[in-house]
């Protein structure tokens, strides 16, 4: 199993280490609600340097990610950063990412940790067929990446940042330097908070995080991130979509630009978009008590309609919230619906996603 | 470490033999470490008869649920409201405050088949090798 260079921190901070996507992760220290409390609240980090990092240059970079991507990529100016799908001919999702424009032909993609390495075997046919000048370049067993999430998170960041952080806007990133030493910072994350992502060498990454740590800033696990995604309404590739689930499907048209005269799985869209989906992510929040798991049955009129394929408790709402799948008709008529919890009907109603947004 | 004044079963969960020969039951400290933060709390209704290992309730955390199951046969005489309403007193207290229920024992000889805490200490040890 994988560990990151910051494995020896969660384990003298007694994380409790799990198995996830090959990595040995923390999934929590102190515990999840308390660290999704100080997330929302105050401040907490995150490891998610088992994300993947690949540098991706050459002339023809912004003409390929263009190719791959379901969003304008050539157009971003230096210092953006843009969410994005990667889908398939038949439009169905390979993984969701963010890419970085760091230079002229220069782009960081993050893609998540279960999908590196399809991605990567992706792009490198990608490459192949089209015979372009693109170079790959995997960064991730180089550098590490800490997501410091929450309001107090740009002025702990800012005591030991050279860079005037106000100054960034949301879903850009620089290249700065903490304590001396060079990193890059980007305003991303999967929490629904304000936050910075900052990725370093294997030198420095511990280094930072033990200072983060004096600092007080609370160290938080998969657990904690998996519930504050969920409440942002954030879609977990592998559970909320996969290869056979299109954008549209998952409810992130947003991020398809029709505009755009080609990218891979663009005429499979069109046409689903002119023909209209058949199933659609719904978000729910429950009525009675209990909570709603991965893999529980969604029932309307005593039907199996469809599958949660996230849930949780809910801290910021006090009940159970999850996703799942229903059919477009049931979505469209009925907004109350039952979840099979273990042989018990618990009250679901659907409501929009977020479940929770920040106060602004 | 696990009170030694009362005896322990292979599901983490505790009895206590009480005064007047009633039961309280919990979940020991281990199981609630396994679990995590406890949001949800189901117990049978009072008067409920119980056989040895029959499913009692569950409690669920934000990361999973877990069956409790009656470490011995008896009659539901009391249950702990203040435990359902705030599951995260077991996690701060699973030995005191954080007690599940009374039972009153159908057999009180089934106690002796369950573990007192040194066995039980023994069998966690070899559960994490």
């Amino acid at each position: 199993m994988k560990r990151t260079p910051l494995y020896q921190q969660h384990a003298d901070l007694g994380g409790k280490l799990v198995q996830f996507a090959g990595w040995e992760m923390p999934i929590q220290f102190e515990g999840i609600l308390a660290e999704v409390k100080n997330v929302r609240s105050y401040t907490g980090m995150f490891d998610v340097s088992h994300m993947g990092r690949l540098e991706i240059s050459g002339t023809d970079s912004p003409d390929l990610l263009d190719k791959i991507s379901t969003s304008h990529i050539s157009n971003m100016s230096i210092g953006r950063a843009r969410y994005t799908l990667i889908c398939n001919d038949a439009g169905g999702i390979i993984d969701d990412t963010i890419i970085y424009r760091t230079n002229e032909n220069t782009f960081l993609m993050i893609p998540n940790a279960s999908n590196e390495g399809s991605v990567i075997i992706w792009l490198n046919q990608c490459i192949d067929d089209l015979g372009v000048d693109v170079q790959l370049n995997r960064l991730t067993d180089a550098t590490v990446m800490i997501a410091v999430q929450g309001p107090q998170s740009t002025r702990m960041l800012q005591s030991i940042c050279s860079s005037d952080l106000s100054q960034i806007r949301q879903f850009h990133s620089i290249e700065s330097n903490i304590s001396g030493n060079a990193v890059k910072i980007a305003t991303t994350g999967y929490t629904g908070e304000n936050g910075y992502e900052i990725i370093s060498d294997t030198v420095h990454g511990p280094e930072i995080w033990s200072t983060l740590i004096d600092m007080g800033v609370t160290p938080c696990g998969l657990g904690a991130r998996d519930v504050l995604r969920i409440e942002a309404g954030l879609l977990l590739h592998g559970s909320d979509m996969d290869a056979k689930t299109t954008p549209l499907e998952a409810g992130l048209n947003r991020f398809v630009s029709f505009d755009k005269s080609d990218f891979f799985g663009l005429s499979a869209l069109r046409s689903q978009k002119a023909s209209g989906i058949k199933k659609i992510l719904i978000g729910f929040q429950l009525e009675d008590k209990g909570i709603p798991r991965h893999g529980y049955n969604i029932i309307y009129n005593g039907n199996v309609v469809g599958e949660v394929t996230s849930g949780t408790y809910s801290p910021s709402l006090d009940t159970g919230i999850g996703l799942g799948y229903v059919p477009i008709n049931v979505f469209e008529r009925h907004h109350n619906l039952q979840i099979d919890i273990r042989g018990r009907m618990a009250k679901a109603r659907i409501v929009s996603l977020p479940f929770y947004s920040r106060k602004k | 470490m696990n009170p030694t004044d009362r005896y322990y079963s292979s599901e983490h969960e505790w009895a206590l033999l009480n005064h007047d020969e009633t039961v309280s039951i919990g979940i020991t400290e281990y199981a609630k470490d396994e679990l995590g933060d406890l949001v949800f709390l189901e117990l049978p209704a009072l008067g409920t008869s119980l056989q040895k290992m029959q499913k009692l309730g569950e409690v669920e955390s934000v990361k999973s649920v877990s069956d409790l199951f009656s470490p011995i046969s008896g009659e539901v005489v009391e249950i702990n409201q203040n435990a359902i309403d705030n599951p995260e007193i077991i996690n701060e207290d699973p030995y005191g405050e954080g007690w599940l229920l009374i039972l009153k024992p159908s057999n009180s000889k089934e106690l002796e088949d369950l573990m007192p805490a040194s066995e039980y200490e023994s069998f966690l040890e070899h559960l994490e090798h």
